[in-house]
């Protein structure tokens, strides 16, 4: 455990010590306003809750957190570091969550900064907190999901933009079963136990029962689970991929 | 002590080493010969555990790669061909991160990276990041990570590539220094090299040992005494024999 905290906080230094983290960071709440106010109608609506800003995450997400992630393994095959940071006496887990929990946490950074909308609407309004509370922890969740796949699909490749591209596609395909357009698309012909075990794959239904104050123990196994399971299967092509 | 037992290393088209057996004691500073492609790489990247074997084991002081890597590693410095370093770290930093990651906090933590950071002269680039280093420093940092353990073992994969003449003298006294009681072995492509520093020489050639013995030994069998000219005769390849290979 000590290893992963030592590979943890050089990668989160790491971040900052490069523009990348400010970029993600300012990026990220000018997004985050955009779709809130603008696009979400959060003064229109006049209900004092932050569904509008929660609803754009899962969007907002798909084509950020790639970014993030998309350096994570790649990064360290394409510069040769992968060796080094192998041949230390480390176990390859220790590194894979280490460097996930990095991403993990400046993502985290990023959705705290967001702390002014909820002032906004403290402000403005008496909102249920603790449904806001749930929703900044799915979102951060939801995040985490994004960013395993990420981890994942940067080891396979040693150019990060490949990796980009693999994790926006994968990614899309984790929220867009749970959309109605795709589950439309089933329900006609399809089993209706297929039809939900589509969904309860999709980002969306889980994300959209915690963000709405639901804070039901499955949807929050679901992404841890889901988080381990990619970190695993990021191990597992690390260790296949060490020759290439 | 390493004992390298039958290893063999199958890539999908080709064997990068082939059945390779040999031991290196205490205090043997081991110049590992071959031309390119002769799995020179491939046999540390094995020995240090970043690649497994497909046959055969290592043991490094009794250890086993396969079975035991975290002790084979403890004891290990490896240099990886092209000192591979993280470059938006600062030379400080780096050695830092090593030295953590190698066990040690506090005032040992300090003491460590400032004998590296002597035992290589990298006092002046300490605070600069290793990105805009010159290749000679970068070389330099990635010495100092591999010694900062004071390791029993030491790999180093090319180490004066891309050094001048002054650095390249610089690095093989401090394998001279180190070596009473440690292992060390090195890969080069310079024949002069080894008679400087190496007490022992492999050479290998598609995967296999085609010569082993001290560096005055190999050179006595070439009839001019040049370790050149041996080095020649037993990796040349016969054309014919090259065609079959592809």
């Amino acid at each position: 455990m000590d290893n992963t905290g030592i590979i943890f906080r050089r990668e989160l230094a790491n971040y900052f010590s490069t523009p990348l983290a400010y970029i993600f960071i300012v990026i990220f709440l000018v997004m985050n306003g955009i779709f809130t106010f603008d696009l979400g109608a959060f003064y229109v609506r006049s209900q004092a809750d932050l569904q509008p800003f929660f609803n754009f995450h899962p969007w907002l997400y798909l084509f950020m957190i790639p970014a993030l992630a998309m350096g994570l393994w790649a990064d360290e095959r394409k510069t040769g570091t992968i060796e080094l940071l192998l041949t230390l006496p480390i176990r390859l887990g220790e590194a894979v969550v280490g460097k996930f929990l990095a991403a993990w946490v400046l993502s985290g950074i990023a959705l705290l900064l967001t702390f002014p909308i909820w002032i906004t609407v403290n402000y403005l309004g008496n909102p249920d907190n603790g449904v806001i509370f749930a929703g900044y922890l799915g979102s951060w969740l939801m995040a985490g999901g994004f960013l395993a796949i990420g981890s994942g699909m940067s080891a396979i490749t040693r150019n990060p933009v490949i990796a980009f591209i693999l994790t926006v596609a994968i990614c899309f395909l984790f929220v867009a079963t749970g959309s109605e357009i795709v589950l439309g698309a089933f329900s006609s012909w399809a089993p209706q136990i297929l039809v939900d075990a589509i969904a309860a794959l999709s980002f969306l239904s889980h994300f959209d029962s915690i963000s709405k104050g639901v804070l039901d123990l499955r949807d929050i196994l679901f992404f841890v689970i889901f988080i381990l399971c990619w970190l695993l299967a990021t191990a597992i092509i690390i260790e296949l991929k060490k020759a290439n | 002590m390493i004992e390298i037992d039958h290893i063999t290393k199958k890539f999908e088209h080709f064997t990068a080493v082939d059945d390779l057996s040999f031991k290196v004691s205490e205090g043997e500073v081991l110049g590992f010969l071959g031309p390119n492609g002769a799995g020179k790489s491939t046999t540390m990247k094995i020995i240090t555990g970043f690649l497994a074997a497909t046959s055969g084991t290592v043991k490094v002081d009794g250890h086993d790669i396969a079975s035991n890597p975290m002790a084979v590693k403890s004891l290990i410095g490896y240099l990886p061909e092209g000192a591979p370093s993280y470059g938006e770290m600062t030379t400080l930093d780096f050695l830092g991160f090593i030295a953590e990651i190698r066990g040690y906090r506090g005032a040992e933590k300090k003491r460590r990276i400032e004998h590296a950071v002597n035992e290589v002269a990298l006092g002046e680039v300490c605070y600069k990041t290793i990105e805009t280093l010159s290749k000679g420093f970068k070389r330099r940092v990635g010495l100092a990570q591999a010694i900062i353990h004071d390791p029993k073992v030491l790999i180093l994969d090319e180490p004066t590539d891309g050094l001048d003449p002054n650095q390249k003298h610089h690095v093989r006294e401090l394998i001279k220094n180190l070596s009473k009681d440690k292992i060390v072995i090195i890969s080069t492509h310079i024949l002069e090299e080894v008679s400087a520093v190496c007490t022992r020489a492999i050479i290998i050639a598609h995967g296999k040992i085609v010569a082993d013995g001290t560096p005055a030994e190999l050179e006595s069998r070439s009839p001019k005494g040049q370790l050149e000219d041996y080095f020649r005769s037993v990796t040349h390849e016969p054309v014919p024999r090259a065609q079959e290979q592809v």
